[in-house]
């Protein structure tokens, strides 16, 4: 008993011995250091609207210059900027940003089937089994998961309401 | 001559797919693709020669002298899973397209019951250590040989008019099972 626990601890420590030297000596490095920064400031909630598989690939595409800073929608103006000034790319030349979507619950239609809320990746719906589901703002990233869910047709997508931490200089117009 | 008459009894007249049925998850997951079934099955060739060999050697070097063949198959799997974990690491720093084109399924060959089977067999079978290496490198050819006829004929079934109640697994699994009927043609060969 002592004998059979004490070999498959060994086996497991000189295996996992090994493979961690493994890792370190066959380490990948990324082509591009910024890659990982970039992912950690995107949304992650992986929810492909920039065309891209996930966050992983896109941060990957952002970081080679072959996707603008302005393709993530949920992550708006507010991640646009950031990126623009840590890759040194002037905003204004790339156009405006997708305007950040909103989940809408039409309360009058809302059966509290609980579908939208289990398939929302960033837990922004609340609500209860036959209670009615409300959007928590702050943390619906607009991936549109939930419209597909919802058996009455009751979410729709609309822009959020300007307010002070997201308001901006209007471009001016040509002339 | 003994060692070449093992490699070609394993390889074809008892090939670990078709005649003894064992890894058969890869062999309907993995070939879709022609690209992706030669590459799923190079690595399943190294992990299977080499967990046959440390496989050998933890059972007669630690397992038996100190009389604990109880854990033959959990320690097992735990070789396995480090070979597949290492295959993983190597192939992700030597081959990083394969390893893109493969990402999802080289884990699963720590699942795949021809490697845990081929070890096992080789205890049963009470090879020495050429002959187990050659048991494993002969199962995995015989892998190899299967998936990848079988991707290429799932490749021309695509454009095949096959009636529609057999589009998709149905004709899969038929055209396995008559491959797995023309494998059975070489018993008796030895």
């Amino acid at each position: 008993m002592l004998i059979a626990t004490l070999v498959l601890t060994l086996m497991g420590l000189v295996l996992g011995t090994l493979l961690a030297l493994a890792a370190r000596y066959m380490a990948v490095e990324d082509d591009n250091p910024m890659t990982g920064e970039i992912e950690d400031l995107l949304p992650g909630s992986q929810c492909g609207q920039c065309g891209f598989p996930g966050c992983g690939p896109a941060a990957e595409a952002i970081a080679n210059r072959e996707a603008d800073v302005t393709c993530c929608p949920p992550g708006g103006r507010a991640l646009a900027e950031t990126l623009a000034k840590m890759m040194d790319i002037d905003l204004s030349t790339l156009g405006d940003a997708a305007e950040p979507q909103l989940a809408v619950i039409d309360e009058t239609l809302c059966t509290g089937c609980t579908r939208c809320f289990k398939i929302c990746p960033t837990d922004a719906i609340v609500g209860a089994s036959k209670q009615m589901h409300v959007v928590v703002n702050e943390a619906c990233t607009g991936c549109e998961q939930c419209m597909e869910a919802c058996p009455e047709d009751c979410i729709s997508m609309t822009t959020e309401e300007m307010d002070l931490t997201r308001w901006h200089w209007h471009k001016p117009e040509a002339a | 001559m003994e060692y070449l008459l093992l490699l070609i009894s394993t390889t074809l007249v008892n090939n670990i797919v078709l005649v003894k049925f064992l890894g058969l998850c890869p062999l309907m997951g993995v070939s879709g693709k022609l690209s992706s079934a030669w590459g799923m099955s190079l690595a399943t060739t190294f992990v299977l020669t080499l967990s046959a060999l440390l496989s050998w050697l933890i059972e007669h070097w630690l397992l038996q002298p100190l009389n604990i063949e109880f854990l033959r198959i959990l320690s097992f799997i735990l070789i396995i899973a480090a070979v597949v974990q290492f295959t993983e690491i190597s192939m992700r720093k030597l081959s990083p397209l394969l390893h893109q084109s493969l990402g999802i399924f080289l884990p699963l060959i720590t699942t795949n019951c021809a490697v845990l089977g081929v070890a096992l067999l080789n205890i049963n079978e009470h090879h020495d250590l050429p002959q187990s290496l050659m048991f494993g490198l002969g199962s995995a050819l015989g892998f190899m040989i299967v998936m990848v006829m079988f991707a290429g004929m799932r490749e021309r079934l695509e454009g095949a008019n096959v009636p529609e109640l057999f589009t998709g697994t149905p004709i899969s699994l038929i055209s396995a099972g008559s491959l797995s009927l023309v494998f059975m043609g070489f018993s008796g060969m030895f």
